[in-house]
């Protein structure tokens, strides 16, 4: 095929998914404010999305705190600077580590299940049942996961933050032989609100990113089990891909000209 | 005819893409009358019913129900125009994360808001129209047999007493005693609910036994419209070819999906 024609198909199809995507979102997030609200959804994906991903976070964020006080320690402890792990640790874990660590977690647990199962009802028309059972399922499968994901992602990161701190001070006191007292308050010398917030207010986009994605391939997916599998996959790498992106967005934003 | 038609399609058509697989459609169906239309894989059927259902928009023609326009409906019109069907369809598409009574009252219990237990109630009841014991009403779907989950879609979608019915191959994957089971149950709900039935497959014995009418469908366009007792000497070569299922003829198998 003529290489120009490859070029301009190529970023003909872009844009037209873009643009698929664009008019999705919008609507989506249209549906999430307008009555009627299914209530019991949305509380079974705040339990889906929330409650069982703790472990999943609790132990990513575990081990990232603790081989960061180990990495760190061996940088620091050659022009004893030691004393600046415990910072190095929780600004690390805050604004960075703990978010994006617990975003592509949840992107690879929860993206990947939206898209299969949304996935799986639409080649099995369970979606177009919706339909005539004068149920939109904008409003009864994709505005419950999109409230649900946007709203637990802070919870699970702040969750995530203090459990990773946790692993650095684990490493510290009982491997390299801190004080636990002094390692507490130096945590705490240095940390400003809005490290913890940036970081909280990246998970919020990050959840709605990886329900967003887990909805739109799902629901747009087509042709059997092979579709959904494709779906899936899409679900993931590209929630995994935007939460990268928009995490370095987002830092440029809240950190400008600092 | 002298009474009102209650659908009425003149001149539909539908492409994807280049596929045309709707090509002028002029075609309507009667108060209270049941009619089948017949066709072959890939003939525009199912696109024919979803762009009446509005869960898709022909390209152009007029799609009226009960007199109004209803191809370019939105919003609170389209859900209003959606509540008027019901639909049996070919997988059966029941939801699996639900039970089966949750399945059958769900119309009642999201969209008309009835309270759950007496929904229960009437899920139960309609359970036993269509032959099921209140026992199954707390098994989940993938615990029945495939008769038993078309009988528990069928009872889905009787339950809130839709004007018209929709049923999408309703026999496919049944054995021939289950199949003729099933065709009683339709003709006998579709008449207590008194309700108009529009119905596609390629199955001649369902086809013979629950319509009045019988219509023809090839190559998107209605090729030939009866009483169902004159199906037998239509004298059409395409209807012919059809019901007594020879390979040669005016039909041609089509290859690729359309």
């Amino acid at each position: 095929m003529n290489p120009l024609a490859l070029i301009g198909r190529t970023c003909i199809e872009f844009l037209l998914a873009v643009g698929h995507l664009a008019r999705f979102a919008i609507r989506a997030v249209r549906h999430c404010f307008v009555p009627p609200f299914y209530l019991r959804q949305i509380a079974r994906q705040f339990i889906d999305i929330g409650y069982y991903s703790l472990p999943v976070v609790g132990l990513t964020t575990l081990f990232t705190g603790m081989v960061l006080a180990l990495q760190s320690h061996t940088g620091f402890a050659r022009f004893d600077a030691e004393s600046a792990i415990p910072t190095v640790v929780i600004l690390s874990i805050t604004r960075e580590l703990g978010p994006v660590m617990a975003g592509l977690m949840v992107a690879g647990r929860i993206g990947a299940a939206i898209a299969a199962e949304l996935g799986t009802m639409r080649v099995t028309e369970q979606i177009d049942a919706l339909t005539t059972l004068s149920t939109n399922p904008f409003k009864y499968l994709i505005a419950p996961r999109l409230i649900a994901g946007t709203l637990i992602l802070p919870v699970l990161v702040l969750v995530g933050d203090i459990v990773g701190v946790f692993g650095g001070f684990l490493v510290c006191v009982y491997d390299l032989k801190f004080n636990a007292a002094n390692y507490i308050s130096q945590s705490w010398q240095y940390l400003e609100h809005r490290d913890v917030a940036s970081g909280l207010w990246k998970a919020a986009v990050f959840g709605f990113i990886i329900t967003m994605m887990g909805c739109y391939h799902g629901f747009n997916s087509k042709g059997g089990a092979q579709g959904v599998g494709k779906a899936t996959t899409n679900a993931v790498v590209s929630a995994s891909i935007l939460i990268l992106v928009f995490n370095y967005v987002l830092t440029g934003l809240f950190f400008a000209g600092k | 005819m002298t009474i009102a038609p209650k659908i009425e399609l003149s001149g539909v058509t539908k492409s994807f893409d280049e596929k045309h697989v709707l090509r002028g459609v002029d075609f309507s169906v009667g108060t209270r009358e049941s009619v089948v239309i017949i066709g072959g894989s890939g003939t525009g059927k199912s696109v024919m019913l979803k762009c009446i259902l509005g869960l898709m928009r022909p390209d152009s023609g007029s799609i009226k129900v009960d007199g109004q326009e209803t191809s370019k409906l939105r919003g609170s019109a389209l859900d209003a125009h959606q509540a008027k069907f019901g639909m049996l369809f070919q997988g059966s598409a029941l939801f699996d994360s639900l039970p089966v009574w949750r399945n059958v009252a769900f119309k009642l219990v999201q969209a008309q808001g009835v309270p759950p237990k007496e929904a229960k109630e009437r899920a139960i009841a309609t359970l036993a129209s269509v032959g099921l014991a209140p026992d199954i009403a707390d098994l989940y779907p993938s615990e029945l047999s495939g008769g038993m989950q078309k009988r528990v879609a069928l009872a889905r979608a009787i339950a809130s007493k839709p004007e018209i019915i929709f049923f999408d191959e309703p026999t496919t994957g049944l054995d021939p005693i289950m199949s003729d089971v099933i065709n009683e149950l339709i003709v006998k709900c579709v008449r207590e609910v008194g309700a108009t039935a529009l119905s596609i497959t390629h199955d001649m014995a369902s086809a013979r036994k629950i319509s009045d009418r019988i219509a023809m469908i090839h190559e998107g366009r209605i090729v030939w419209q009866g009483k169902t007792q004159d199906i037998d000497h239509s004298g059409n070569p395409y209807v012919d070819q059809f019901i007594h299922g020879r390979a040669e003829g005016p039909i041609k198998m089509q290859v690729r999906k359309l």
